[in-house]
């Protein structure tokens, strides 16, 4: 909440606020021109000016509301403040009608003040009852106030949220991922150079794809696999008899969506964490089912668990573990364990096939 | 063994393909023999201590050990030059001085000169500590995770929370990690630095205590103190040792 009032905060709100004036005014003048009270000019006069005295006068429950929050406060002391203010301002309004009078005297005569001193409990009752309804007024308005506040947080959030899954892919291809191959290239050139062609074709593959995978907001989770065996065929040219891929996928589950490139970076740690670190290497075995209305992923690798640290461990999971948050809040499962050598993660996501 | 003048030379790679073109353009350079090729770092250590080389070409991320961990084992006369696709290792490489440091994939001239350099080196010695090594290996604010020890061609790796206790003995240092002992060529004033401080005190002079192994203090004599680890062992503590021992057992918040 601002300091300001948020009426006078804004300027396109002020002239509706002031209109306000006119039935107010109308149903003061009602009230005094009634049998027994003022004659019909009279009470127009005094109307117009209690009406537009009340308008601001009653801004002043705003401040009276962000003194005491209605939410959180104890609700006696709330009642008991505003009553208070209700008294108040009401006797505020009522001797400034007074003041009012004494000023008319001119127009209606030397009787006028006193006259008005006899309606004073009449108008002390309407000023009561002007305070509650000013009250219930800026209730409304407060809560539109925060409904607006927080769909601007929500559209924000969005918009972060996004920021990080863009921030994500764009971190996922490792230059080092990019020099090894390179120097396996180098190295097959020389040694065998229908190996090295096919080191190319295959590195191209990958990168065609994950650039393209960018640009999407989800893929099918075939797709993703796919992408994953394009770039374990780049580090199968590296590691040699050290990496062998087991797949499992069902037909059923290859259509469900997931954003793309989640996968890629466990894909890489099963590498880099996992057959890097192993003498004799192993197989990466890669898994999604589908059952029911959930996608269940599950990537296993060997490794050491006595290898030296490397750099850099956790953040692709992290990552993950953001981009999953970020998609699907609490509906998503992520798991990662070791079980002596190997290294096991699970991953449990609704089972979407469109948008 | 190397019979000649020719300047001898080890690769070490996990990698095929990157051992290979290793192989193929050091060969061809004049004066020079390639005596092993190593696939990871236990083989490293082993070959080097065998087959005395020169000149060693060193990948970094590499199973059982990592080129720092090869680099502390091995003789500090043989030259070595790092070649890995990792730049962020670079600048603990020249701290644990390595010869060079050249980065994959490379031009068959930038290998020439790291070959020259390093024949140029062979045999002067790096100057750095073991402690300096493990220092500069790991990621700034962290310690040591583990040990390494040579044991003539053996390599036993130590895992800090297994380290039970550290006992000096001149230039050594005595390592006992469940019930076994290893002697390791390093300062225990050198070794204390890299190993966690909020575990690892050093207690006294020539000795250094995992704090989860003590047992009890027992007072010698006035202002003169003995640890009981859980096996039963006695150690002497200082009283600079006694103080440190205080200030980690107490809980932080009643300091002042």
């Amino acid at each position: 909440m601002s300091a300001l009032h948020p009426i006078l905060a804004r300027k396109g709100r002020l002239a509706p606020f002031l209109s306000l004036a006119l039935p107010l005014a109308a149903v003061l003048t009602g009230l005094l021109a009634r049998p027994g009270a003022f004659r019909v000019g009279e009470a127009i006069s005094l109307a117009w000016l209690l009406a537009f005295v009340s308008l601001f006068l009653y801004l002043s429950v705003w401040y009276v509301i962000r003194g005491a929050p209605p939410q959180g406060g104890k609700l006696v002391r709330t009642v008991v403040t505003h009553a208070a203010a209700a008294l108040v301002t009401s006797s505020v309004w009522v001797l400034s009608g007074a003041g009012a009078a004494r000023l008319l005297v001119p127009l209606w005569g030397k009787s006028f003040p006193s006259r008005y001193g006899e309606q004073v409990p009449v108008l002390f009752s309407t000023g009561i009852l002007l305070y509650l309804l000013s009250l219930a007024l800026h209730a409304v308005l407060l809560a539109f106030e925060a409904t607006r506040e927080a769909e601007r947080r929500a559209l924000e959030l969005q918009v972060l949220a996004r920021e990080a899954e863009l921030k994500a892919l764009k971190a996922q291809i490792h230059p080092h991922f990019l020099f090894n191959s390179l120097n396996s290239i180098s190295a097959l050139a020389g040694t065998d150079p229908a190996r090295a062609r096919a080191m190319c074709i295959y590195l191209s593959e990958f990168l065609r794809k994950s650039l393209a995978f960018g640009e999407r907001k989800s893929i099918p989770v075939g797709e993703e696999l796919a992408l994953a065996r394009a770039y374990l065929e780049v580090e199968g040219m590296r590691f040699g008899d050290r990496l062998s891929i087991e797949e499992d996928v069902e037909s059923d589950g290859q259509t469900c969506l997931v954003p793309p490139l989640l996968l890629q970076p466990l894909v890489e740690n099963a590498v880099r964490h996992g057959i890097a670190t192993t003498v004799e290497g192993g197989v990466i075995r890669l898994e999604a089912r589908r059952t029911g209305n959930r996608l269940r992923i599950l990537i296993e690798n060997p490794c050491d668990p006595d290898a030296p640290p490397r750099r850099g461990t956790g953040l692709g999971l992290s990552n993950v573990r953001q981009r999953l948050a970020a998609r699907y809040g609490t509906d998503a499962l992520f798991a990662a364990r070791h079980l002596a050598d190997r290294y096991l993660v699970v991953l449990s996501l609704p089972a979407h096939t469109d948008e | 063994m190397k019979e000649d003048s020719s300047t001898g030379v080890l690769i070490v790679d996990d990698e095929a393909p990157a051992r290979s073109i290793l192989r193929e353009l050091i060969s061809t350079q004049p004066g020079v023999r390639i005596l092993a090729e190593c696939a990871n770092g236990f083989e490293a250590v082993k070959a080097a201590a065998d087959l005395q080389p020169d000149v060693v070409f060193l990948d970094i991320e590499m199973p059982k050990l990592d080129g720092f961990e090869v680099l502390e084992l091995i003789d500090p006369k043989i030259a070595v030059v790092f070649v890995t696709a990792y730049d962020s290792y670079a600048i603990k490489a020249f701290e644990v001085h390595a010869v060079d440091y050249v980065l994959k994939p490379f031009r068959p001239e930038r290998l020439a000169a790291a070959l020259e350099r390093a024949r140029g080196r062979a045999g002067e010695g790096r100057k750095t500590a073991a402690a300096e090594i493990a220092a500069a290996a790991r990621p700034a604010g962290t310690f040591a995770s583990r040990l390494v020890v040579k044991d003539g061609t053996r390599v036993h790796v130590i895992p800090a929370e297994k380290l039970d206790l550290v006992e000096a003995q001149d230039d050594y240092v005595r390592l006992k990690s469940e019930g076994r002992s290893f002697l390791k060529q390093q300062t225990i004033g050198g070794l204390a630095t890299v190993l966690d401080s909020d575990r690892f005190v050093r207690v006294h002079r020539s000795y250094v205590l995992n704090i989860d192994r003590l047992a009890r203090l027992e007072l010698y004599s006035k202002g003169s103190y003995a640890a009981v680890l859980t096996d039963g062992t006695r150690i002497p503590v200082s009283r600079e040792g006694h103080a440190r021992l205080k200030a980690l057992l107490e809980p932080k918040g009643s300091r002042h």
